[in-house]
């Protein structure tokens, strides 16, 4: 993409057992002009008749996308910073295919415009050096996002992980979840 | 280069290429219809074509590519066929037609898709086969003021010289100049304005093409023009700038942002495969216990991903794709929490 200011020494990290369900980073993720106001984060309840727990999503911005692997129309890329678009306006033919292949959950098909749209890590505002929306708005530190020896100082029992496991399928990602000091990987089975 | 280029493409390529110039021969009638004023554009259509055709192939064989155009054409050649001829029907008319989903993304989208797409596909509808030679005018025989209409060799229309019909035929590629350079208006506004779009905008994926649009546009205006009001005193300069416009959109077709020309109408395949879903039966996510896709999807999705390389089979039979997108985020979130709940701490 044109504008070269993306920091490459910041970092996302994700620690959704710090989510408390306030949505503010779903309010936030409307502004991102990328998105079209339109926002592309999920805070779900995640079983809402047994635990109050609540859990927040962006992309990962796997290694190896299997959402732009899987789509049939070239629409969705990857980017020399490691950022997966959205897919491209002209070429998406909305056949859901990178919602159904997503291990995390994560593209959102808009159907009236026969489009999918997802997080691009506020694109607008990373490209030009500044934090994610939702990342600014996160009560709790659910969402963070910066360099990594800072998270590192201010959650000395944490350790960010890039790894996952579902099944028999690696991913690493570009996004790092939160796990307890000294994990090397989530495992989801 | 050669160790990256697909054979079966090139092959494909080459007959309809070979295809496209006997057509033309054919259809000009051994050329004696085809305008030799016109060959730069010829040649330039032709390496479109091989671009295009090659381009196409290689885009077919990626394996979800390959399913959706396989069960397209497997439902709309079933039974079922006019059950889909209809759905197709519907899908050509409010999305090709109308455009009714850019609609959805904008007004002024829509309005600027359309005027582009109303004056480039008439331009086409008429260059192409104008620049093939399987169109040609001529004076009907006996006549001063009569046109005779030809295809490939065939007559099939005449009409009267200094009348609206005459001045609309002959105006005809001025008025698709006029709606394209619309739409390119609305686009490169909403390029110069739009914050999200310029922080992803590319120049040779979203302002190349609206550039060549334009000089394509404003050349064959100005071809008019020269000979309208300039008593053909620019002629030599308009016919080359517009000639070079041309061959650089034609050059950069297969490449580049226009390619979704070709690509959209696979839309229509998307539209029957979901139908045939809906019919179907229905994937029930175990953690939402509500359907979420048809079985046909995510059957075929599980044998693609594992083709490109995925394998989300779990230990219990099962595959980490037989979850909701929401049952995927809840999976992962008990993931975190019971990591978290075995370390002791549930923050840290």
């Amino acid at each position: 993409m044109n504008n070269t200011q993306f920091k490459t020494d910041q970092e996302f990290f994700m620690d959704p057992q710090r989510c408390i369900g306030c949505h503010a980073c779903e309010m936030a993720c409307a502004e991102c002009e990328t998105n079209g106001q339109t926002p592309m984060i999920s805070v779900d309840y995640v079983d809402r008749f047994t635990t109050t727990q609540t859990s927040v999503q962006i992309c990962m911005h796997c290694e190896d996308p299997v959402c732009a692997k899987a789509c049939p129309a070239d629409a969705i890329t990857k980017d020399e910073f490691g950022i997966v678009h959205s897919a491209n306006v002209a070429r998406c033919v909305a056949c859901s295919n990178c919602v159904l292949a997503c291990p995390f959950g994560v593209p959102k098909k808009v159907e009236p415009m026969q489009l999918m749209m997802k997080c691009n890590m506020c694109y607008d505002r990373t490209s030009a050096g500044k934090k994610p929306m939702c990342a600014t708005v996160c009560p709790s530190g659910a969402l963070w996002y910066g360099k990594r020896e800072d998270i590192e100082k201010a959650r000395p029992n944490s350790t960010p992980v890039n790894s996952f496991q579902f099944g028999k399928q690696a991913v690493k990602t570009k996004v790092n979840i939160m796990m307890p000091k000294g994990s090397t990987q989530l495992v989801v089975d | 280069m050669f160790q990256t280029l697909n054979l079966k493409a090139v092959l494909v390529a080459t007959v309809v290429t070979l295809g496209l110039i006997a057509s033309v021969i054919v259809g000009s009638r051994n050329l004696q219809n085809f305008d030799g004023a016109l060959i730069a554009y010829l040649f330039g259509t032709i390496f479109a074509c091989f671009g295009i055709a090659y381009r196409y192939v290689v885009w077919l064989q990626r394996p979800p590519t390959w399913r959706y155009w396989v069960r397209g054409w497997q439902l709309f050649f079933s039974r079922k066929m006019f059950v889909y001829g209809w759905e197709l029907a519907k899908h050509f008319f409010n999305d090709f037609v109308c455009q009714k989903f850019i609609y959805h993304r904008g007004t002024k989208r829509w309005i600027a898709h359309l005027s582009l797409v109303v004056g480039c596909m008439i331009a086409f509808a008429v260059t192409i086969p104008l620049t093939f030679g399987w169109i040609h005018f001529g004076l009907k025989q006996g006549t001063i003021d009569t046109y005779e209409a030809y295809f490939w060799g065939f007559k099939t229309m005449e009409f009267p010289l200094h009348t609206w019909i005459a001045f609309n035929m002959f105006h005809i590629l001025n008025w698709c100049s006029v709606l394209v350079i619309i739409g390119v208006t609305f686009m490169m506004r909403r390029r110069l304005t739009d914050a999200g779009q310029i922080a992803i905008q590319t120049f040779e994926g979203d302002w190349l093409p609206l550039i060549l649009l334009l000089a394509i546009s404003v050349t064959g205006l100005g071809l008019t023009w020269d000979y309208e009001f300039m008593q053909g005193k620019a002629h030599q300069f308009m016919a080359i700038s517009h000639a070079i416009s041309v061959i650089l959109f034609l050059i950069w077709l297969p490449f580049g942002k226009f390619f979704h020309l070709f690509q959209r109408p696979a839309q229509l395949g998307v539209a029957i495969y979901r139908k045939e879903g809906e019919i179907g039966e229905q994937a029930i996510c175990p953690h939402t216990e509500q359907p979420f896709a048809s079985k046909l999807h995510i059957n075929d999705l599980k044998e693609v991903t594992k083709k490109l390389g995925f394998n989300y089979d779990l230990k219990d039979g099962t595959s980490h794709l037989d979850l909701s997108p929401q049952g995927k985020r809840a999976a992962l979130a008990k993931a975190h929490l019971a990591a978290r709940k075995k370390s002791g701490s549930y923050f840290g």
